[in-house]
């Protein structure tokens, strides 16, 4: 390994350097504090030496890790969300009766797991980044675990979280194990290479079908796309708010660029079967996680099936990336970095603000306790309905901007199912999400005092600022990012 | 740059109006209306200025600016204003400040939210009216919807959830279908001309071959019969105005349901000559069943916010037949049946605004003789319920007259049978005096005198009287000289139907 790969490798290796100073910080002496703040720094500097990566020229480091534009957007993209998660989760875990610090430590290594991800094109380190989020995240999801009052739901969200995510790392590996004894090799690149020679003198197109479902299947798991969706509300409401956040946000982002990278490389989109499949996974997931949002009355529950509807909307991009390098000038990888994006800021923005007015012994995750925020908190619910509305997808937010640019997708590639559903999907969406708007806007009888902003609020209150600002900019002057994307899906 | 100004003012009013509610409770009105006021400015100033410039697309433009916003698709800033759009333009905000006007004593609850959202839905409808770019054109067709949506749900009546969702899911899904649509549209012009672009004049040239250009018609014509609205697709309507606020009630009728019709005149027909040809048959039977079906509706209301609802659908329906009779008379009369319906149905939801301010009810069964203690207000009810009916010498029967004059020489059947509507408009309109303003007074909570802790009512207040002078005004100078509208929206209609009119029967 060469100076140059290994500055490439530089968010990495300060990412992996974070839990373990902390970890040392902490034998030393326990303090929250202190904790939150080296885990914070650790992420930020790897963000800044994003900085000096792009300085260096671009290259394969390895076979394992792949170091180019996409990888570095989506490193940027989860380090600034895994940042904002730090920092909300300080005022939040303030009064938790138990030891704070190990928090951070999952945070970290579960970043480093989905920076493993995000920059794999071979199976052993996406299924190593893989599992390294998800084992940190098991313990995430069960953090609250000594609290007497709410010791029931993570523990149970999380063992549905490990038995479920074991299942699919199964079904993952399954398919990796067929697909190499038919090809030889592990790497996403010559997984087409292999799958065209083996078609010629090996067991058939069928054998390959079944060996890349097995994987899309696994794949789909994390995605939370029905019919592969059954963990996601529990494991969102019985885990504590951070964690939620994280999972959907980082979890989804990592998940979705591996994902994209393994479709846009491997080849596998040139069946139709596989199409097909994924076409009616994403329609189920869009009218599925639209209908069943409808009926829920806990806000964390809500936005688990909304999630499962923005994943099945990414579908719709993620089906049209293989004609990104084949075809000219194609949106789908444009599409699905945008749309990421922006299902990044809206859900952190929308988690953030329960988070703000929740803590670790009392979390306001029922839509009852939002009623009349306008009234009583009316900087809080400008953000929440505004994040509320982007993920409705109407404009001025950047919302609107990720499902135009779903919608340029889906007209180019011409379909039209898919088009229908999220039309539909998009109207039945309305219901809920304005159901809570309007909760927001009627007054509420009789005192609920939230939680008053002090001094530790103050930075929660500068992120959603950021991420409203963020929210409205894009919204309106999508142009730069656009620009940015199109060069970032070039280096696919 | 005048249009920008214009959007900005709204905007930034809006907010000011928002953020002086914390000095004072009064200060947010007196905000909107000095926006409103220098808006009316900009536009009079623009119609004093009315000279098109000769050497834009069409020479019909007076106005014609284009910035870059988005580049990777192709997206502008691109704003025009011609005499379709600058009457639009006139109408609005001349309502925005009827709008204010009624809201004026009404809205005491957080008035500032209230401005706030009356100034972002102008701003939106403002935008929608210049709107040359179809990206921009759907951004603040979709932008109008929100403080709208906020303005029903919060300051509505009893039954304002239902409503507000109502009206925001139709009009937010038929969106999405026109989205698709001029998605499509843009799409072709990537594949014929290696470019997306979302221009209006540009997209004239993309070539659709038949089925699908009708598919893509459809898109736009869903989207704009929606908010027209046009018979499927109007059940939203009673809801949110009779649920609405009177300002609320205003804007939609006067303002939000002209966008409809603007965006057939503007977008429907033009990009898609072959297949609107096509479909006028459909049209305008849709348009005849819409009078007549809601004329009936109307007639069976007891709510008289529902009933004057279910005739804006029906007036609405001589737009509809018009626009798809495609030739001078149609469009002209169209036109002024926009601009007078705006003013009489406003003028008349004012009413039924005031009447339930006054007396808590909006069921016509419990009103009656009320002339006897309102004459002013029942002077104006009749004054508008005539006009509403289309007496010669007001600006509705120009329109309407204009419109069936242009529909007759296409399709006389469905003119003959929209001709009806006339008919039952007398029928609804002076029912409606009947019951509420002549026979004896008794209040709306039984016995003939009031009770003694209720306060006797009061006739028109000074801010109601002038804002009602004002529509009168309006509607006499349409009704006895329209020469001005439609000098003003001349070059434009003829422009259209030169351009496109050679392929529509």
């Amino acid at each position: 390994m060469t100076f140059d790969q290994m500055m490439l490798l530089l968010p990495l290796i300060i990412v992996t350097a974070t839990p373990v100073i902390t970890m040392l910080m902490v034998a030393v002496k326990r303090s929250h504090a202190v904790s939150c703040i080296l885990t914070a720094s650790g992420l930020l500097l790897a963000l800044l030496s994003l900085l000096i990566v792009v300085r260096y020229p671009l290259q394969e480091v390895t076979p394992l890790l792949q170091v180019d534009n996409f990888n570095i957007f989506c490193t940027a993209l989860i380090l600034l969300a895994a940042l904002a998660v730090t920092l909300f989760s300080y005022p939040y875990l303030c009064n938790l009766e138990d030891h704070q610090d190990e928090f951070y430590l999952l945070i970290a290594i579960a970043t480093l797991g989905a920076l493993v991800m995000v920059s794999s094109t071979h199976f052993i380190t996406a299924f190593l980044g893989m599992e390294t989020l998800s084992v940190c995240l098991y313990g995430m999801i069960a953090y609250p675990l000594h609290r007497e009052a709410t010791a029931q739901y993570p523990m149970e969200a999380s063992i549905k979280y490990l038995v479920l995510s074991a299942v699919s790392s199964g079904f993952v590996l399954f398919g990796v194990a067929l697909l190499y004894a038919q090809t030889g090799t592990l790497h996403f690149n010559d997984i087409s290479v292999g799958i065209t020679q083996g078609i010629a003198d090996g067991p058939g197109s069928e054998y390959f079908v079944v060996a890349s479902l097995l994987i899309i299947t696994g794949f789909a798991f994390k995605l939370s796309l029905v019919p592969f969706h059954l963990w996601t509300p529990d494991v969102y409401e019985g885990a504590p708010l951070p964690a939620t956040a994280f999972l959907a946000t980082v979890g989804k982002v990592a998940m979705a660029a591996l994902m994209m990278r393994f479709l846009s490389v491997s080849g596998v989109l040139d069946s139709p079967a596989i199409i097909n499949v994924l076409t009616v996974i994403g329609v189920l997931s869009i009218l599925g996680g639209n209908l069943l949002a409808l009926l829920q009355a806990n806000l964390k529950r809500l936005l688990s099936y909304s999630s499962i509807a923005h994943m099945g909307y990414l579908l719709i991009a993620l089906m049209t990336i293989d004609s990104a390098i084949t075809g000219d000038g194609s949106l789908g990888g444009e599409a699905v970095s945008f749309y990421l994006t922006a299902y990044v800021i809206m859900s952190l923005g929308a988690f953030g603000v329960m988070m703000v007015v929740s803590d670790s012994a009392h979390e306001r995750d029922h839509i009852g306790h939002y009623q009349g925020l306008f009234w009583r908190d009316p900087w809080l619910a400008v953000i929440f309905t505004a994040m509320l509305l982007s993920l409705a997808g109407i404009p001025l937010t950047v919302g609107f901007i990720g499902k135009f640019y779903i919608f340029s997708v889906g007209v180019e590639t011409a379909q039209w199912g898919p088009l229908a559903a999220m039309v539909i999907g998009s109207g039945i969406g309305l219901f809920y999400y304005l159901r809570i708007v309007y909760r927001m806007i009627t007054p509420l009888d009789y005192d609920d005092p939230l939680p008053v902003a002090g001094i530790r609020d103050v930075i929660s209150h500068g992120i959603l600022l950021v991420l409203l600002v963020a929210l409205v900019v894009l919204g309106v002057v999508p142009g730069g990012l656009m620009l940015l994307l199109e060069s970032v899906v070039q280096s696919l | 740059m005048i249009v920008i100004w214009l959007i900005l003012i709204l905007f930034v009013g809006g907010a000011l109006a928002w953020a002086s509610e914390a000095l004072d409770s009064r200060l947010p009105r007196v905000t909107a209306l000095i926006a409103m006021v220098f808006s009316l400015i900009l536009v009079v100033m623009l119609c004093l200025d009315n000279s098109p410039d000769p050497l834009s697309p069409g020479g019909q433009w007076l106005i014609l600016e284009k910035w870059s916003w988005i580049a990777r698709f192709d997206i502008f800033m691109q704003v025009g204003v011609d005499g379709l759009s600058l009457l639009m333009l006139a109408l609005t905000v001349f309502l925005g400040l009827i709008a204010t006007g009624a809201a004026w004593h009404e809205i005491t609850e957080r008035p500032g939210f209230f401005y706030f959202n009356l100034l972002w839905t102008l701003a939106g409808v403002v935008g929608v009216f210049t709107a040359l770019d179809l990206f921009l054109f759907f951004f603040f067709w979709e932008v109008m919807l929100i403080p709208m949506y906020l303005i029903i749900a919060i300051w509505g009546h009893e039954n304002r959830a239902y409503a507000a969702m109502k009206f925001f899911v139709f009009t937010q899904v038929s969106g999405l279908i026109l989205l698709v649509a001029i998605l499509c549209l843009a799409y072709f012009h990537f594949v014929q001309f290696g470019r997306f672009s979302f221009d209006y004049f540009e997209l004239q040239n993309v070539v659709l071959e038949g089925r699908f250009q009708m598919l893509v018609m459809l898109g736009f014509f869903i989207g704009f019969a929606t908010k027209l609205p046009a018979f499927p697709l109007h059940s939203w309507l009673p809801d949110a105005h009779s649920q609405a606020p009177t300002a609320g009630s205003v804007l939609l009728a006067g303002v939000l349901l002209k966008t409809g019709a603007y965006g057939l005149i503007r977008f429907a027909v033009p990009l898609f000559p072959e297949a609107a040809a096509d479909f006028a048959p459909v049209a305008m039977t849709i348009a005849v069943i819409g009078i007549l079906y809601c004329a009936k509706l109307a007639f069976a209301q007891t709510d008289i916010k529902r009933l004057i609802a279910y005739t804006s659908v029906s007036h609405m329906g001589f737009v509809l037949l018009g626009v798809y009779a495609w030739n001078i008379y149609g469009l002209q009369g169209a036109l002024m049946t926009m601009l007078a319906h705006g003013l009489t149905s406003s003028a008349l939801f004012m009413l039924a605004g005031g009447l339930q301010h006054r007396y808590h009810t909006r069921d016509m069964g419990r009103m009656s003789g009320l002339w006897a203690k309102l004459p002013l207000m029942s002077a104006m009810a009749l004054f508008f319920s005539i006009a509403s009916l289309g007496m010669p010498g007001l600006g509705n029967f120009i329109g309407e007259f204009l419109s069936l004059l242009g529909a007759f020489q296409v399709n006389q059947v469905a003119t003959i049978f929209a001709a009806l509507g006339l008919i039952f408009a007398s029928v609804y309109s002076l029912w409606v005096i009947q019951r509420v303003f002549h026979g004896p007074y008794h209040t709306p909570h039984g016995g003939s005198e009031p009770a003694r802790d209720l306060q006797e009512p009061a006739d028109l207040s000074r801010v109601e009287l002038v804002c009602y002078g004002a529509m009168a005004i309006g509607l006499v100078w349409m009704g006895m000289y329209p020469q001005t509208f439609l000098a003003m929206a001349e070059p434009t209609m003829t422009f259209l139907l030169e351009s496109f009119g050679e392929v529509l029967p």
